[in-house]
Order: structure tokens, then sequence, then C-alpha cells
């Protein structure tokens, strides 16, 4: 654990409960608090102050984007080491690119692309291609089995 | 393959949704202050978001994390080739570890990419994580599937999809 975090017990057991879900209600921060012994606006001072650290990157909904009409999809490049930099800066200048890591394999770069229609996504493939000179390799979800993406703290 | 049922999501859901995709205001009543900024009652909001959720169009309301600074910074995607006959029955054994933490059946890229069964799991200590793989590569019996592993070295962006209509509508014809 990264000693230089400053979280509490109360902290972690806010992080692992409120990942699950959070009631819609008109009260819902009194609803939880009870479950850490604390009052409603102490939880919300402590999520306030985790997101503040940058442990959060969000407090509320996760969409089903492909449900609103909008599109996901994973895609891949094979990058040059000497190019790295230069086409990760490429890449993440396009606001549809949601998330980008670089991995241990040939296909050195991983990055979703979150678009608002489905053709977007083959337009910004395209111009991804055009600016880096390399093949984007698609990589469209099929079937999701597991979306738990949970954390124990 | 849709396991919800359908509903029309109206202007007012995606005004809705707008209004709060940087996340639920952090006071005592959130959802009346969401109602304050669309001129509408709290009990509407309510019953908007439990019809969203109940359509699957929200998947989860809560506190979503940043990995890297709490410390889990041993990121495995694992992936194998399946024979499609063969995916669902390998998917359902691959999510019975709750160390898993994403399972999804994507599109193959061959010759260059041939796998197409993906699992992710996020640890703290990469040591850790492999001994994981190696459980889940017995106990799931998937060791006759070519496989790999990628490990993540740098995180770049983590901003997740957003929504974003206004920008829809704001953007210029092509």
């Amino acid at each position: 654990m990264n000693d230089a975090l400053k979280i509490d017990t109360i902290d972690r057991q806010i992080i692992n409960a409120l990942q699950g879900g959070f009631p819609i209600c008109d009260e819902p921060f009194k609803k939880v608090s009870s479950w850490f012994g604390i009052k409603a606006d102490e939880l919300i001072r402590r999520i306030d102050a985790l997101q503040q650290q940058g442990l959060l990157s969000r407090f509320g909904p996760l969409y089903n984007s492909e449900r609103l009409g909008g599109a996901v999809t994973l895609a891949a490049l094979s990058v040059p080491e000497e190019r790295f930099d230069e086409v990760n800066d490429m890449v993440n200048a396009h606001r549809q690119v949601a998330h980008n890591y670089a991995r241990t394999h040939k296909l050195n770069m991983w990055f979703v692309i979150a678009t608002e229609t489905p053709e977007e996504i083959d337009e910004v493939i395209d111009r991804i291609e055009t600016e880096t000179g390399l093949k984007v390799y698609n990589c469209p979800k099929e079937h999701e089995y597991f979306i738990g993406l949970r954390l124990e703290l | 393959m849709n396991m919800h049922f359908d509903i029309n999501t109206d202007t007012l859901d995606l005004a809705l949704l707008e209004a709060i995709q940087d996340g639920l205001p952090l006071t005592s009543r959130p959802f009346a202050d969401i109602a304050k900024q669309l001129f509408l009652t709290e009990e509407e909001i309510i019953g908007r978001f439990e019809r969203l959720q109940n359509a699957g169009i929200i998947k989860r309301f809560g506190l979503v994390l940043q990995h890297r600074p709490l410390g889990f910074r041993a990121n495995a995607m694992v992936v194998w080739d399946v024979p499609d006959e063969e995916v669902d029955a390998v998917a359902e054994r691959i999510t019975a570890h709750d160390f898993v933490t994403l399972c999804y059946c994507r599109a193959r890229r061959a010759p260059v990419w041939q796998y197409n069964l993906y699992c992710m799991i996020h640890g703290r200590e990469r040591e850790i994580v492999e001994g994981q793989i190696a459980q889940l590569k017995q106990a799931a019996d998937l060791v006759r599937y070519p496989t790999t592993t990628l490990f993540s070295t740098r995180a770049f962006k983590q901003t997740g999809a957003r929504f974003s209509p206004s920008t829809q509508r704001a953007k210029p014809a092509p």
C-alpha cells in the first residue's frame, strides 16, 4: 500500500462499500453514513477529500453508453519505441480516447475510444491512422461477461 | 443480445445525464439540487434516475476509483484464443474468480492478434497478480488455449467515457 495516501480505516470502508452502489433517494448520504458510524456531512466531507486527493475519478453514475446510442471500442497500435511519446500525444489529443495504456506486447499501446455514434469510431480510427502512419487494430466487444471492477482496500 | 427491456430516453433524461456526468452533487439532497437546476421536482428526478437504472442505461451509481494512486499498479490484461463455441463456458469459469475485474469477448485481428477472450486483473504487486493468473489457468482449465499476458507499464489517460450530447449538437456538419 502506498504510505503517502492520507486515508484512514473509515475512508477504506467508504471506498469498499460505495463502489457497489448508492441509493437513489432524497437523502442518500444520510442513509448510508450510518454504515460507517458517521454523520452525513462527514461522509460528504470525506468523499470530497478523496476526490481532492485524486483517488476518485468520479462519484456518480456509470453509463451504458451503447444504450444511449454511443459506441465504445478497444484498439491497439504497434508503436516503434523511439516514436512512442510522439504517437502517444497524437492518440491522446483525440477527446474520444478515454483510456490509454502502454502494455508489454508487440501491440504496445492499447486505448479505449468512446464516441456518441458508432460511425464516429471509424472516423477516429481513420484519423489516428493518417496522423501516425500506423495501422490501428480495432477489437470491438462482442460480449461482456463481467464488469465487477471493484477493488478491495 | 439485450438483457434489459427497452425504454425511450427523452430530452429530459439526456439533460439529466449531462447534468451529473461529472458526478452527483456532494450535498445533503443531491437530487433536489439537480431538480432546481433543471426546473423539475426532486421526486421526478429520483423517479427518472430509478427508471434509467432499472433499464440498465445507468449501470451503477457509486464511487469510480483511480486505480494507480490507490496503489493498484499491477494491471494485467490476460487474453486467450478460445474456439467461438467454447467462449461462453470458458468465460463462466473465469468470472467465478473474485480477483477478476472484467471479462469480455472481442473480435480477433489475425494474423497479428489471434486472441478473443480478455480478462483484467488489478493488483498492487505484480508477483501476486502473476500468481493469480497461474491459479486461474489451472482452476478454470485454460491450459490448452493459446494465451498471453499484457501488463500495463504506464497509464496516459483515464478520463472514462463521457456523456456529452451538447458536444454532439455543437459539432459542425461533415
